[in-house]
């Protein structure tokens, strides 16, 4: 167990490595920093001095050191558009992607495994029908008309929900929340079903075929033949073998659910961390694009390595057959 | 005379297909008494699975049971509501499936899975059960089941999960079990004890068993009386000495017939009186490396871990003969064909094929020398190529043929050769049966005029009587084109019939080889002693 997390931790810091590389090359190569730091009246000494100040005219590998030193401390500079410390920047949007991750995730989830469990036990009732075609809508429709007809049902013509915003939020220690408030639960609601809407769908279809395959398995005939009851075979023996495939593309699903809100956060006009990466594509703001870049990196490799645990803990066949494999 | 266990009066089965109905079992009638052992026999698709799975009521849907009426202990079953029928399976009636690999659930320890099975139907707490659960195991012969009630499917052997298959059938003490091929997915010595577990713990508890097999010598060494089935009908009922030593009707005489022995003497071949040798293997050895990953030696201390799969094997195969090599799997016996056809390098030793080496590189020549014909017709055809297409590769590969029309006309001298219409090269591998299948992939052996084939367990997959066609067949093409085989099967019997020299192999080494005669009727090494014992035979019912 100690060996193969190890193991995975080797490769996920390699994987960082890499990413890390990637985003040194946009910071240093994407346009000239100095210039993007000067204005364009400045004479030509305050763009040597200043490349010399910034290490620009250091060799490839030092700046690059230099570069993975910081991040290790949280450090990527100062954005060029709102001139503060990206990382502080980052840090202040992060509550918001996070809630909404959390929240559309536990949409996704919850549905997804109750209806994908239920179509997959009566795949020829009426009810399962009509569920399996509306989820091709959930899989067909791009995020950003869901999102807009959403608005466009509750917040405009219904007028239940907001349709933009976070609402009040609470600062506990540094984490603002919106969960605590009334505006702020209800900011809530069409985002995080706009973001889960297409995972939900997914997973629910991942979990009915896996399902459906799961029961033609020989050992569900034979705990059948063992007269066990319908409910033990269908939640016991049944569910526990479907989850070990849906866990891992769920759990990457999750991981592009933080990674990808950037469409949601722009229809909702979400203060997150996917509409501040918007805002600085459009100005070429190259740190807070290279910081993001690092911490999407991030977030996979840690749900991944989550996941791998997860696989652990429920196949048996993993955690006693990893010594001899 | 006491009451039945189970009477099935007229038993019909039907499935809707989109063409029509298809009548899987057709007026079937039996009973089986406490303590009878009954053997239902017949090929693949005769319903004798289907007759089991409609006792316990575990007919696949849109299968159903159209008509005829199933008694338990004088109470009719066919015809109670699912849930009751839920309640009635394993604790009157148990069921035995045929592959052991796949009928746990892999996520839960034996134990998990027999308390759940013991608490259903009988009144225990978790102790008790967990009680019940060790002594079950101990009965069905897994040594120290204290420890191993916790552990998981996959740390047991094929065997001892069948052990486990049928303690969790008896958990609740069943009037009848149902064993559906109990023992085909298992090596012979393996199949011995397995028939010997579930004789013993019958005869103990004083159930009744319905066994259905395709293989006769189960049913000789096991059953008190059989039923040979047919296209879903009985075609014979009576004591098992009488169908095998005086079978009534045409189509049990033809299976019985048709069925191997190992102590049958005629052969189907006498190779040639040559000496000249085809196929030289001298001290063959092949290591795999298993070793855990470099962070488990690192931080556990395990060991390089390196299977030793095949040790110094040596043998000689004589032009025109045939040299059968037989042993349990994981015996190296396989490993030892793909040396022999250059798929896999030895770590060391060497194979001459004419004196040359094989292992020294994919020549053109060799290529076309040396085929291959492997176990399982349905998954070693192309399904989305034409038959043409797959018999004419190798000959396009090789370049023996300069154009279509060349090959064409090939294809269709090999199809006839191998007894088929060579109109069917138009068609896809689906349209044809087990049989079928198994001829053209021989066709597309044969279609790069090769001198030596590799026959990898060519008939195990397929019917008896089938499989007494495609053996035949083998002997004719033998004679035809002089060809040599090396035969590797587990079956005894097939290779006393085919074979002029035998190798037996057991872990890895070569214990014995020798002429076919002299190994069969008087074994040296301990271990082919054994196994010829081990063997269900139907020579062997009095």
């Amino acid at each position: 167990m100690l060996a193969f997390i190890l193991r995975r931790l080797a490769q996920s810091i390699i994987v960082m490595a890499v990413v890390a590389l990637i985003a040194f090359m946009l910071f240093r190569y994407v346009g000239d920093p100095v210039a993007s730091l000067l204005g364009q009246d400045s004479r030509l000494e305050d763009f040597e001095e200043l490349r010399e100040r910034l290490g620009l005219n250091d060799p490839f590998y030092v700046q690059f050191g230099r570069f993975i030193g910081n991040a290790l401390q949280g450090e990527f500079g100062i954005s060029y558009r709102l001139q503060q410390p990206v990382s502080e920047l980052i840090i202040s949007r992060l509550p918001a992607t996070i809630e909404l991750a959390f929240a559309s995730a536990t949409i996704a989830l919850v549905f997804g495994l109750t209806l994908g469990v239920f179509t997959a036990l009566k795949p020829r009732s009426f009810a399962s029908g009509v569920i399996m075609t509306l989820s091709l809508v959930g899989v067909s429709l791009p995020t950003f008309l869901i999102g807009i007809g959403l608005i466009y049902v509750f917040a405009v013509e219904l007028q239940w929900l907001p349709s933009f915003g976070r609402g009040e939020v609470v600062d506990i220690g540094g984490w603002r929340t919106g969960l605590l408030t009334e505006t702020g639960l209800r900011s809530l609601i069409l985002p995080a079903i706009t973001l889960s809407l297409f995972q939900l769908t997914l997973i629910m279809r991942l979990v009915r075929a896996e399902m459906l395959e799961v029961l033609r398995q020989d050992y569900i005939r034979f705990a059948r033949a063992r007269g066990l009851s319908k409910r033990a075979i269908n939640f016991g023996h049944a569910l526990k073998n479907t989850m070990v495939p849906v866990i891992t593309i769920t759990g990457l699903q999750l991981g592009s659910v933080i990674a990808f809100s950037i469409v949601t956060e722009t229809v909702f006009q979400w203060p997150g961390v996917g509409s501040l990466f918007i805002n600085s594509v459009q100005v070429v703001d190259v740190p807070v694009m290279a910081a993001y870049l690092m911490f999407i990196a991030f977030v996979f490799v840690v749900i991944n390595l989550i996941v791998d645990i997860l696989y652990f803990a429920v196949d048996p066949r993993l955690r006693v057959g990893a010594g001899r494999r | 005379m006491s009451e039945p266990i189970i009477s099935v009066r007229n038993l019909v089965v039907e499935f809707p297909l989109r063409r029509g109905l298809f009548t899987a079992v057709d007026d079937v009638s039996f009973d089986i008494m406490p303590g009878e052992i009954l053997g239902v026999v017949g090929e693949s698709g005769a319903g004798k699975s289907m007759t089991g799975a409609a006792i316990i009521g575990l007919i696949e849907p849109p299968g159903h049971i159209a008509s005829g009426e199933i008694y338990l202990k004088g109470k009719r079953i066919d015809n109670l509501p699912p849930e009751e029928m839920s309640r009635l399976r394993g604790k009157w009636i148990g069921m035995v499936f045929q592959d052991p690999l796949t009928s746990l659930n892999p996520l839960y320890t034996v134990g998990q899975q027999l308390i759940e099975t013991i608490r259903r139907h009988l009144p225990m707490n978790e102790a008790q059960a967990r009680q019940r659960a060790i002594d079950l195991l101990d009965e069905a012969g897994i040594p120290t089941p204290e420890s191993r009630i916790d552990s998981y499917p996959h740390q047991f052997s094929g065997g001892m999960r069948q052990r486990v298959v049928i303690a969790l059938a008896l958990a609740a003490e069943p009037e009848l079990i149902i064993a559906d091929e109990p023992t085909s997915a298992l090596d012979v010595s393996v199949q011995a004890q397995i028939i010997k577990v579930l004789k013993k713990l019958c005869e103990s508890r004083g159930a009744a068993v319905m066994l259905v097999t395709h293989d006769m010598g189960v049913i000789a060494e096991t059953a008190t009386r059989m039923i040979v089935m047919n296209k879903g009908k009985i075609v014979e009922t009576g004591s098992v000495g009488d169908i095998i030593k005086r079978p009534k009707e045409d189509y049990t005489i033809k299976l019985i017939e048709a069925i191997p022995s190992i102590k049958d003497e005629t052969r189907r071949h006498e190779a040639p009186p040559t000496s000249t040798l085809l196929v030289e293997v001298k001290n063959l050895t092949r290591d795999f490396d298993l070793s855990p990953g470099f962070f488990d030696r690192l931080l556990k201390g395990a060991k390089r871990n390196v299977v030793k799969a095949v040790q110094n094997v040596s043998f000689d195969i004589r032009k025109g003969s045939t040299f059968g090599l037989v042993g349990e799997s994981g015996s190296g016996k396989s490993t030892c064909a793909r040396m022999l056809v250059g798929l896999i390098k030895p770590t060391s030793g060497q194979v001459l094929l004419e004196g040359q080496d094989i292992a020294a590189g994919l020549t053109q020549e060799r290529r076309q020398k040396v085929q291959m014909i492997f176990q399982d017709p349905y998954a070693s055809l192309n399904p989305r190529w034409r038959v043409a297409d797959i018999i004419a590769e190798p000959m396009h590969a090789l370049k023996l043929v300069s154009n279509r029309r060349e090959a064409e006309d090939r294809v269709a001298d090999l199809l006839r050769r191998v007894r088929l219409d060579p109109v069917s090269m138009r068609k896809y591998p689906h349209e044809f049966s087990g049989g079928q299948r198994q001829r053209i992939a021989i066709a597309r052996a044969l279609s790069s005029q090769p001198e030596f084939i590799v026959c990898d367990e060519p008939t195990s997959a397929l019917d008896v009587s089938v499989q007494a066609q495609v053996l035949d067949l083998m002997r004719d093409l033998q004679d035809e084109f002089g060809l040599t085989y090396l035969l590797i099967s587990h079956n005894l019997a097939v290779v006393r019939q085919m074979a002029d020299d035998v190798g037996v192999m057991h872990s890895g080494v070569l214990v014995e080889r020798g002429p076919v005669d002299a190994i069969f009727d008087d074994p040296q090494a301990e271990y082919t002693r054994m196994l010829l014992n081990a063997v269900p035979d139907i020579s062997k019912v009095e």
